[in-house]
């Protein structure tokens, strides 16, 4: 158990005052904004709750929000099952143990602009090697500047090429914590694969999988940079994410009011089901 | 147990296909590119290079970008180490709350944050300086070291810290030359994902910046601007960015899989 001692404040002070300085103070600017209304020049007027209101109800918001699930639900669904069948083909030890980790890890260190302008480079119709490859080779008609299924499944793909090691590597690090004696008790026993890893691997990956699923979910959710690089929300508004329409209208037609009041609702929607895959995690936690 | 080899195999391969094309377009030409689909390039060329070698304001985004970043890495976990110690050894007022208070910011959409971030740096008088960035980088990536050193220091022995005040060190003597080296792995993993989120991020960074620390991701804009899209100046750029990356992931290569589970293994 550890010591109630509350010295502890000092040590955590500095760290306290940095991400307070950077999370308070613009979260207030965020929320003076949501309940006012301008018409420039710095003269803002109440507006109470009318635009969080407005956002609730009207559909541009709805349509965003269900593409961002559809989109967080995706990548969830194909690459926490993909990571973990890779993290269990992975060899346990050797020389390629370092290869294999070190270049499973590339994609996650390439700045996320360059991610988006690699895929458009990539799938180009004619001259990118996978839109080549769709469209002569197997003769699909494949271009995701035309065909909003095609912008999905590109922007699905690139997710998935980005992040399912990130799944992998969490795996992994669960998996070679299990000590072989287990293995070779459960060898003693008869078990078969399936109860391998149904009693011994699952158990010993659900922690680091919480933990996955968690950070997963939070960086797709908030994900901006590569889908707006390759589509830019288009064709159409097909890919228009959350972030994206949030940018659109806080940027682009530069209605502050409505933008930080969806601004709040989203940070709201992305904070309860991290709480409550936090909450998960935790309780699971031995120490 | 061959046959199960093949899975790592053919996903190492489908990662490094988008890469193998964005090196490749670097070594062509742009009218090669624009004039054909070719899987190798016909006619290698280093111009591209060159261009970016030469031309300060493209040199400079990369200078810019790892000036910010390494800044940006020092700070958070000095910072972060005193905390995490806290966090993994004491219990105090509001504990609990406050490290998932921290773990939020990490959930925060960088988007939602852009203009007021705008508005507070100009106010500070910082806008367009290394200390802007690398500061506000702190949002993300204080959280995060916090979090894997607390998971590292976690796995270290209470009876470490007793023995040493026993023996009579004092708390700064211990931290440094007795606890410091006993994590060692778990700051150097906490340091590379420091880097790793203040080199991808781009948003935030982009915002806060107009010339003189605008990083190498924000000048790739340029090739799409100009001349038409000049695609073999974006490749090279692009293949210039994934260097730095790969360099500091082989130094921590050993520790890799156990940081990414936040060592809570």
């Amino acid at each position: 158990m550890r010591k109630v001692n509350h010295r502890g404040w000092f040590f955590v002070l500095p760290v306290l005052i940095l991400v307070a300085f950077n999370a308070l103070v613009p979260m207030m600017t965020v929320v003076n904004y949501s309940v006012q209304e301008t018409f420039g020049d710095n003269v803002f007027f109440w507006q109470g709750l009318d635009w969080f209101q407005q956002i609730l109800r009207s559909d541009r918001f709805h349509a965003a929000l269900g593409r961002q699930f559809l989109f967080t639900g995706m990548i969830l669904a194909i690459e926490v099952p993909l990571g973990v069948i890779i993290a269990l083909a992975m060899p346990r030890q050797g020389f390629w143990v370092p290869v294999c980790l070190v270049t499973m890890a590339l994609p996650m260190l390439i700045p996320w602009n360059v991610v988006g302008a690699m895929w458009n480079i990539f799938t180009l119709p004619d001259i990118g090697l996978l839109g080549y490859f769709l469209n002569h080779t197997l003769g699909i008609n494949y271009d995701m500047t035309q065909d909003p299924v095609a912008a999905w499944a590109t922007i699905i793909v690139m997710d998935v090429w980005h992040w399912t090691s990130l799944v992998v590597l969490l795996c992994y690090a669960g998996l070679v914590s299990i000590p072989d004696a287990y293995y070779q008790a459960a060898k003693i026993d008869g078990a078969s694969n399936w109860s391998v890893f149904r009693y011994i691997q699952l158990p010993k990956m659900k922690q680091v999988l919480t933990i996955a699923v968690l950070l997963r979910f939070m960086d797709s959710f908030n994900i901006y940079t590569e889908p707006f690089v390759l589509t830019g929300g288009g064709p159409g508004n097909s890919t228009t994410l959350l972030s994206i329409d949030l940018v659109k209208i806080a940027l682009g037609q530069f209605d502050l009011g409505p933008a930080a009041a969806m601004s709040l609702i989203y940070f709201a929607i992305t904070l309860l089901v991290s709480w409550l895959f936090y909450t998960l995690m935790t309780r699971n936690d031995i120490r | 147990m061959r046959k199960r080899s093949l899975i790592p195999l053919i996903y190492i391969l489908f990662l490094m296909l988008p890469i193998y094309w964005l090196v490749a377009m670097s070594f062509k030409s742009t009218q090669e590119i624009l004039g054909g689909f070719s899987l190798f390039p016909q006619t290698w060329t280093l111009a591209s290079y060159r261009t970016i070698f030469t031309d300060p304001t493209w040199y400079w985004g990369y200078l810019n970008s790892i000036a910010y970043v390494s800044l940006n890495t020092v700070i958070s976990v000095t910072v972060a180490l005193p905390a995490a110690y806290a966090f993994s050894r004491y219990r105090f007022l509001g504990d609990k709350q406050l490290f998932f208070w921290l773990l939020t910011n990490r959930m925060a959409p960088a988007a939602v944050f852009a203009l007021p971030f705008f508005q507070l740096y100009q106010a500070m008088g910082i806008f367009d300086t290394y200390l802007a960035v690398a500061l506000a980088h702190c949002l993300f990536n204080i959280p995060l070291a916090v979090w894997i050193l607390e998971g590292f220091m976690g796995g270290v022995p209470k009876e470490l810290d007793e023995t040493a005040f026993v023996d009579g060190y004092s708390f700064p003597r211990f931290f440094v030359t007795v606890f410091l080296p006993t994590i060692k792995a778990g700051v150097g993993v906490a340091a590379f994902f420091c880097f790793m989120f203040s080199w991808v991020e781009l948003l935030l960074a982009k915002t806060l910046t107009a010339v003189y620390a605008k990083p190498i991701a924000a000048t790739m804009t340029r090739t799409a601007s100009s001349a038409g899209y000049e695609l073999g100046l974006l490749a090279a750029a692009g293949t210039l960015t994934i260097i730095p990356g790969a360099i500091v992931i082989w130094f921590v290569r050993n520790y890799i899989a156990k940081g990414f589970a936040l060592g809570r293994v």
